[in-house]
């Protein structure tokens, strides 16, 4: 069974999705075909799907979400799953469990398959080596967010018909951001080329050898471009420690219609939410017939639930 | 980004209201033009404010239609810039204020005025550089170009918003007196800085290892009792400047050094092609920590004076191009602040009026050749602030000086413009001076019109 009408031939080889790193390019677009199709199941009324039934699904979630969190959940639930959500952050951290010991407690309740986020890079992987279920990494620290960088990929590709030889742009705070990590390494796998804009102060060192173009400023980074994504800027980073104040970041980082108009025409333009209106873009720019962020929010469920389906290729009686 | 700001254009052409000067001609003069090495008998002429020619045929021959003014076949130089001056304004009007430091400045052949932030309240927001930009073009009588804070209220913590200070007209950025301590803060500042091309002015004194030190520690500290600050603190605050414009590659000029050490540092630095440059206060090329004598507070300033070996070793620096500035360091400090035991006298000394006739002593002592000695407060100036003027070529400012090299007279504090008189060339016998200042073409100082 699965979300496709006709069954698919795709086989994902890997237990867990950790990240977007170690995916062939042709793994990556067999969950893009997978979600593809689920997103039309997901326009119909009935959207209920078997294929988990009396799989566990449990959200185990470190650090706060909730769209994140709800997407995942409505993915589990469309496809039959139970789904339980934990968020541990208020309890059971502040009584000095480890993720370790944290895994292991929950591993003991038999779920099928964890999806983790955690403030820590590579605590979701340290989880997945302690368990015996599938575990998909909802973001962990500033490392990878593999199923936004899907869900964008598919937004894209849906809008624009590919993705190889499109310049995609990544403005904003690429140095805390897991969702331009996994960006840079799924748009390069697929031949995209990428550019990242942003103050020094908000780079990665030696983001170059990332995979993208680097450019300081607004005016030569968002020249040609045909997607653009707006990365969210915490707001403890916005006053005189990485940039000086929210004042001085709109006015040389925030995409207005002004920056817009350097882009082609039909610029597509993307943020993973959620948005700082006047920060890192305009209120109008956002709302604009060339903002694809709610299609991205739809695609989202899609992505997750095929991510789901393709994990349960693996799970057998243990 | 890297634009020019009009703003600052704009109150450069349109100075108290006055117009530029316009069809005027300096004939029989000595041209000095230290950026093209030009030093020659000439004349130059003058229209809507901009150099319109200049050279060896104008010596004797005006224009006809031109005012004329005969140099006297004495030196024609661009106008100096002086990057590190201490106005008092806003906060401290009582020590001095943009109108007099500018009047200062204009006797002692200083055409452009590079203000600090360290006022009440600090220039850390756009308004406030907005402020003294009006104010200068409002009351000063040679151009004022404003550094604004590199931290918040010089906290050294937060950040100042560069790019939008640097669109109003900042022309750099400083901490003032007080060094960055931390390394974070240096580092993503200078990292953002570059995104914008902005020059960061930094003054090098390690706080920690300085503490409360008042003068040069060693030999004279231990005699006077007086806590010292060793010439270490400079050199290891300079030290790790130039290890994050390394990492980073922001522009990076040390405000002003004073030993040997620091000199050497920068040495490497540059030899490292690293975007590092220095300055040089008058004080620290003409005095060392023996005029304290005892006690004489004028001689009290941050970095303090150093031993003798250290002086030469700034005078070596300058004439062999480590040193790329000269400044005055213009503090101006009221009796009130002054007249003090020294450890609790305020830091400081003003000296726009005295930084050429000082600096020309080291010209008189055949130490420096006088292109080298006017390249220090014209064109590297120009060069590292992104300034138009500071050069003797067809379409710069008319911002000049005439200077007469040779006549010796005394300085006089109660002569000087200044309004705080603590000047360490008190009764000092200096040759040479400047006779006459122009500014946009207009004549603002002339020396015969004081005598």
């Amino acid at each position: 069974m699965s979300i496709a009408a006709a069954p698919t031939s795709f086989y994902y080889p890997h237990r867990n999705l950790l990240g977007i790193e170690g995916l062939t390019p042709a793994e990556i677009n067999g969950l893009l075909d997978l979600a593809n199709d689920a997103a039309e199941l997901n326009r119909q009324v009935s959207k209920k799907q078997d294929t988990l039934r009396g799989y566990t699904q449990i959200n185990l979630f470190f650090e706060a979400s909730t769209r994140t969190q709800s997407s995942f959940e409505l993915a589990g639930k469309r496809l039959g799953a139970d789904v339980m959500n934990m968020s541990v952050g208020s309890s059971s951290i502040k009584k000095g469990e480890t993720v370790i010991d944290t895994a292991m407690t929950l591993n003991a309740m038999r779920p099928d398959i964890l999806v983790v986020r955690h403030y820590a890079a590579g605590a979701v992987e340290l989880l997945s080596q302690k368990v015996g279920c599938s575990v998909i990494n909802a973001g962990d620290g500033s490392h990878e967010h593999p199923t936004q960088a899907l869900l964008d990929a598919l937004t894209i590709r849906r809008n624009k018909g590919r993705i190889a030889g499109l310049t995609v742009v990544i403005c904003g705070d690429v140095l805390h951001s897991r969702v331009a990590r996994s960006n840079i390494i799924l748009l390069n796998a697929l031949g995209a080329r990428v550019r990242l804009v942003a103050p020094s102060t908000l780079l990665p060192p030696f983001a170059e050898r990332l995979g993208a173009e680097i450019f300081t400023s607004m005016e030569d980074g968002l020249k040609g471009a045909d997607i653009i994504m707006m990365l969210r800027l915490q707001l403890e980073r916005m006053s005189g420690s990485f940039v000086p104040s929210v004042r001085e970041y709109f006015h040389f980082f925030g995409l207005d219609h002004e920056k817009l108009k350097l882009a082609k025409p039909d610029a597509l333009v993307m943020h993973p939410g959620p948005m700082n209106r006047g920060v890192e873009i305009d209120s109008a720019v956002a709302d604009d017939n060339r903002s694809v962020i709610s299609e991205q929010v739809e695609m989202g469920v899609a992505v997750r639930m095929a991510v789901l389906q393709a994990l349960s290729q693996h799970l057998s009686d243990q | 980004m890297n634009m020019m700001n009009e703003n600052t254009l704009r109150s450069n052409t349109e100075k108290n209201g006055s117009k530029p000067g316009n069809k005027i001609a300096l004939i029989n003069a000595r041209l000095i033009d230290p950026e093209s090495e030009r030093d020659e008998l000439g004349g130059l002429v003058i229209k809507k404010g901009k150099i319109a020619d200049l050279g060896p045929q104008l010596k004797l021959n005006a224009p006809d239609g031109h005012e004329v003014i005969d140099c006297g076949g004495n030196i024609l130089s661009p106008g100096l810039i002086d990057m590190l001056v201490n106005t008092g304004e806003p906060g401290f009007e009582h020590r001095e204020t943009l109108a007099t430091s500018s009047r200062a400045a204009a006797a002692g052949g200083v055409t452009t005025i590079i203000c600090t932030p360290e006022t009440d309240p600090v220039i850390d927001d756009i308004a406030l550089v907005d402020f003294v930009e009006r104010r200068a073009r409002d009351t000063a009588i040679v151009h004022v170009h404003p550094m604004a804070a590199a931290t918040r209220g010089l906290k050294g913590e937060e950040m100042t918003e560069i790019g939008l200070l640097k669109d109003a007209g900042a022309v750099a950025f400083t901490n003032g007196t007080s060094s960055i301590s931390s390394s974070r803060v240096m580092r993503r500042m200078l990292a953002y800085a570059k995104d914008f091309d902005a020059l960061m002015v930094h003054n090098t004194e390690d706080p920690e290892l300085a503490n409360t030190g008042v003068m040069n520690e060693g030999e004279v500290s231990s005699r006077l009792g007086l806590p010292g600050i060793t010439a270490t603190a400079e050199v290891i605050m300079l030290a790790r400047d130039i290890e994050i414009v390394a990492l980073t590659g922001g522009r990076y000029h040390a405000a002003q050094l004073s030993t040997s050490a620091a000199l050497d540092a920068i040495r490497g630095a540059k030899s490292r092609g690293l975007p590092v440059t220095c300055g040089v206060s008058i004080n620290h090329l003409t005095l060392n920590e023996n005029d304290i004598g005892s006690y004489r507070t004028f001689f009290k300033m941050r970095p303090p004076l150093r031993p003798e070996e250290d002086r030469m070793a700034m005078v070596e620096g300058l004439e062999s191009g480590v040193i790329d500035i000269i400044v005055s360091s213009h503090n101006p400090k009221d009796a009130d602040v002054k007249r003090r035991p020294f450890a609790e006298a305020e830091d400081g000394a003003i000296g726009l009026e005295t930084l050429l006739p000082a600096a020309l002593r080291l010209y008189h002592g055949g130490h420096i050749q006088l292109p080298t000695l006017l390249r220090a407060m014209t064109s590297n100036p120009a060069k590292l602030l992104n300034l138009p003027c500071g050069r003797l070529k067809k379409g710069a400012p008319a911002d000049l000086i005439l200077i007469d090299l040779d006549t010796p007279w005394v300085v006089n504090p109660e002569n000087l413009h200044s309004k705080s008189k603590n000047t360490p060339f008190d009764e000092s016998q200096l040759q040479g001076r400047v006779m006459r200042t122009l500014i946009d073409g207009n004549t603002v100082y002339n020396l015969t019109d004081q005598l």
